[in-house]
């Protein structure tokens, strides 16, 4: 990623759509899973491809303003999902990682099924993403 | 723990505080502190002389470890108290030597006198042990504690040379009788010696008898310096003369001799065991008096001369054992050799003590143990010439001193072990007394040589690193002194010793052949007619004499210029070529390429897999159970297979990163075929990430050098690769066919089952990775964590110049 060329209007007018609906489509990956192809793995990569076609579009600078967090910190957070929902189903004396579900009637949405895999999901979920971003942007900005 | 084992144990418990004693009374010499120990042990021991006196034993049992038959068991009988009584009374006169030899302020006490002790208690506790693991643990702590002290002038380059040498020898030696040791205990089920002696048939009738017998031998040969493992010895001189005098005539050399007696009752009686102990100790008998004379180093002859008088034992104690094979009344007539062999085996550790200190004292007040620069010191020491004269007597075997007695009973031995006409021995019997009497002419000869070439003759006193000569201080004569007023009284009194110590040692090494209540006739004396043990005698004296008085022709000879044994040059050019060949071996298998690591790997894969297939005929084919195949699917596979192939022969990166990506993306489609959406859409995103990431580092490599592969190395990998497939391909055919001739059904109709009802989600994939296998998922997700750290600090940590870890 060298530094973007100053006139990239079309690209960068293109991008700021696509990249709302690949993240609307990786949310929708990660959340679907369940029931359908998806999950969190994959859901996650597709997630890093989004930011990384902001990161094609845009220069890191801008990036690092609009996304003011470190990737690497989402690995830990991850972890601490995946781990945690395991701990969890200890505490309520079952074995370790013991995933329940039910259904529960929201508004507007109707019945629906809540299950603790998906905060496990999401702990892949953010590995995934942080996992890969980090090691893309660490080789890409190694040249600095 | 009775006393019996805090009196064995004692010196290394000694040891522990002469570091202390070393430093906070400097005043005093640390050896008077040591002197104390071996002296109190000396009389403790003494008092179970009326106890074996009587045939009596003592046993002590303490349990080590008890679930494997390994005990404490300490044994008194004639035997090991004869070796104790030896072990603490030389050790008194060595540390009391030691104490004038070593009065230099420079000298580091406190390791010599640390190393001394381990010694101590280490021999004692191989004479005394009756479990032979714990026998063998003392005795690798003799091994080791001799080489610290061969080593104790470490800055010295013999030393380290000699006691390097000594290590490996006596080790060697030690792990064989280990194993010996072992097939004892495989064969009788027992470590106890008593106990192997008591069910000595289960050894005698076992197909391990041999294997064992050698293995022990093999232990005891390189401990007491048998030919060839004689070499060590001459080189252990580098040691302090008072170790010298104490390990390397007295007591450790005498270790291998212990064992060979000690174990006489299990392994004596037959003609494998006569004859290798009986050979071994008369080639090194000859060999190592050969030697001697060649020798120009006091220390150097007196080491060769120690070599050849143990290969005298030995041998007496090879042709006692005879007396096993006859179980009528008359094999008391056979035990002269036994009783040879207890007899010198005393007076050698007196004359011999006595000599290494009179040569220790020669190099003390000389500068110089070389014989070529010695001469004319009878008249300025002349004490230090009587101890010699008469040590050198003893040796030689000149009445009426003790050596010549135990020489005259070693003719004997010799002459009746000829006669015995057993073991092929009305054939080469003859040889035995032949061996006998040549190698008691060179023991003359050498003994000699030291006396008068180093007492008498001119003083030259410019060879020497004195400005004058004098006699020794009197502290370090005493010992001495003491050791050949015994060569004396034994010589004058051999009976004294007869019933007290000789008779029960014998009883311990041919425990059986008497009847309850009986005695071994020990009666030696002085004369006993005209016989012909009485000419060989006469004959040594004359030729010895001869052979001294024309040296002056043959000194000219090669054989007497050069003094290397032949076996120092066969171990150093084998020391040397081990270490070459190993380095040759290496070098050829560990290049340090990758490529070479990889074929070795796929080849020992592609050798073992397929020896296994063809030994347990796995090979197997089987078109049942197979699914039809779509015309479609040909096309991906050929797509597939295209894309692969054309990898080896891209020379550009960018394209090689992009055939390898269309690879990928045509195992997407196989898995969209295969109906695994999950996996096809992974797949997708991980090619196209991994593609970017392929891109991105190899924009910095350099551009694909055109290969400069020998053509044989094309061939080899080609080889390799088409077999590693080859390989592959067969073991899945024959699995696939093999897996569905077992008929056990898959657990999935388990999961298609239950995805809905237990977890409940209709993605099965997803399913089995967060709820039924959520744990494989948590750590692979660890690995994806650790991998990106590893990335980060491979690139962000990476050293400056100049910085190391």
């Amino acid at each position: 990623m060298r530094k973007s060329p100053a006139n990239n209007m079309m690209l960068q007018t293109a991008m700021r759509y696509i990249t709302i609906i690949v993240f609307a489509f990786s949310f929708y990956l990660f959340f679907a899973g369940h029931n359908s192809p998806g999950g969190g793995f994959i859901g996650g990569l597709m997630t890093a491809s989004a930011f990384l076609i902001l990161y094609l579009a845009f220069d890191k600078k801008i990036m690092k303003k609009v996304i003011p967090f470190d990737f690497t910190v989402l690995i830990g957070i991850g972890l601490l999902f995946g781990v945690g929902t395991g701990i969890a189903s200890m505490l309520f004396d079952y074995p370790f990682l013991t995933q329940f579900f039910d259904y529960f009637p929201i508004p507007f949405f109707g019945d629906v099924e809540l299950t603790t895999a998906l905060s496990f999901d999401l702990g892949v979920y953010l590995v995934v993403v942080g996992a890969a971003m980090s090691i893309i942007l660490v080789i890409a900005g190694d040249d600095e | 723990m009775t006393l019996l084992h805090w009196a064995t144990i004692s010196p290394f418990l000694l040891a522990i505080f002469i570091p202390l004693l070393y430093k906070y009374f400097r005043k005093i010499h640390t050896g008077w502190f040591v002197l104390i120990l071996p002296l109190v042990l000396f009389i403790y021991y003494l008092n179970y002389l009326p106890v074996t006196r009587d045939g009596g034993t003592v046993m002590e049992y303490v349990p080590w470890v008890p679930s494997l038959g390994i005990n404490i068991d300490l044994y008194v009988d004639g035997l090991s108290l004869l070796f104790a009584l030896l072990i603490t009374g030389i050790g008194v006169l060595v540390v009391l030597y030691s104490i004038y030899y070593l009065a230099d302020k420079k000298e580091r006490l406190n390791n010599f006198y640390v190393y001394l002790l381990l010694f101590m208690g280490a021999m004692l506790g191989v004479v005394l042990s009756d479990n032979l693991i714990v026998l063998y643990v003392f005795w690798e702590a003799t091994s080791i504690s001799s080489a610290l002290l061969i080593s104790y002038w470490f800055h010295r380059e013999k030393s380290i040379y000699g006691a390097q040498k000594s290590m490996f020898i006596t080790v060697f030696g030690g792990l064989s009788m280990l194993g010996g040791f072992s097939l004892i205990y495989v064969m009788t089920g027992t470590f106890s010696i008593r106990e192997i002696i008591a069910n000595v048939d289960l050894v005698t009738a076992s197909s391990l008898f041999i294997p064992a017998m050698l293995l022990v031998l093999l232990g005891a040969f390189t401990k007491s310096a048998q030919f060839p493992f004689h070499i060590w010895l001459p080189d252990a001189m580098e040691a302090p003369t008072p170790v010298s005098a104490y390990l390397h005539s007295a007591t450790m050399v005498k270790a291998g001799i212990y064992l060979v007696a000690r174990v006489t009752p299990i392994f004596g009686g037959g003609a494998a065991w006569f004859w290798i102990i009986t050979l071994a100790g008369l080639t090194t008998l000859i060999w190592g008096s050969l030697q001697a004379v060649r020798q120009k180093d006091l220390k150097s002859i007196l080491a060769f001369s120690t070599v050849s008088q143990l290969g005298m034992i030995m041998s007496l104690l090879g042709a006692g054992s005879a007396a096993y094979y006859f179980n009528d009344g008359d094999n008391l007539l056979y035990t002269t050799a036994i009783l040879a062999a207890v007899f010198h085996l005393i007076n050698h550790a007196t004359f011999k003590g006595s000599l290494f200190m009179a040569a220790g004292i020669v190099d003390h007040q000389t500068g110089t143990r070389d014989i070529r620069k010695l001469g004319g010191l009878m008249t300025f020491m002349p004490i230090t010439a009587t101890i010699s004269l008469f040590g050198l007597a003893a040796m030689a075997g000149i009445p009426p001193l003790n050596g010549f007695l135990s020489k005259e009973l070693f003719f004997t031995g010799m002459v009746q072990a000829s006669q015995y006409g057993i073991f092929n021995l009305d054939t080469w019997g003859m040889f035995l007394p032949i061996i006998a009497w040549i190698a008691s002419i060179f023991t003359f000869l050498y003994c000699a040589i030291i006396f008068f070439k180093t007492f008498r003759g001119k003083l030259q006193l410019e060879k020497l690193n004195v400005s004058k000569v004098r006699e020794a201080p009197f502290g370090m004569l005493i010992s001495p002194i003491i050791l050949i007023t015994l060569v004396i009284v034994f010589g004058l009194f051999p009976n004294i010793l007869a019933y007290s110590i000789i008779d029960p040692a014998m009883q311990s090494i041919l425990p059986g052949i008497l009847s309850v209540g009986e005695r071994f006739e020990v009666n030696i004396t002085h004369w006993h007619g005209f016989n012909l043990e009485l000419w060989m005698t006469l004959g040594v004296f004359l030729i010895g004499i001869l052979l001294y008085r024309t040296m002056n022709r043959w000194s000219k000879l090669g054989f007497y210029r050069s003094e290397q044994d032949i076996f120092n040059y066969v171990y150093d050019q084998g020391y040397d070529g081990l270490i070459k060949g190993s380095q040759v071996i290496t070098r050829a298998q560990i290049t340090g390429r990758l490529r070479d690591y990889f074929v070795y790997m796929c080849v020992f894969m592609v050798l073992l897999i397929f020896y296994t297939m063809f030994k347990y005929d796995g090979f197997m084919l089987s078109t049942d159970n197979l699914s039809p195949i779509e015309p479609y699917m040909w096309l991906v596979l050929i797509a597939f297979v295209a894309s692969i192939v054309a990898v080896p022969f891209i020379n550009n990166r960018m394209t090689a990163i992009i055939v390898t990506g269309a690879a990928g993306y045509l195992v997407a489609i196989m898995f969209t075929i295969f109906r695994a959406p999950d996996l096809a859409l992974t797949q997708l995103l991980i090619e196209t990430v991994s593609v970017i990431l392929f891109m991105l580092v190899f924009v910095h490599l350099p551009k694909l050098k055109k290969d400069k592969i020998k053509p044989s190395t094309k061939i080899v990998n080609l080889i390799v690769s088409v077999s590693v497939g080859v390989m592959m391909t067969l073991v899945s055919i024959s699995a696939f066919a093999f897996g569905s001739e077992t008929g056990f059904s898959s657990i999935r109709e388990y999961f298609i089952e239950n995805s809905k009802a237990l977890a409940g989600g209709y993605n099965i994939v997803n399913v089995i990775l967060v709820d039924f296998r959520g744990l494989d998922t948590m750590l692979e997700i660890l690995v994806l964590a650790i991998a990106a750290l590893g990335v980060i600090s491979f690139i962000k940590l990476r050293l400056k110049e100049g910085e190391d870890v």
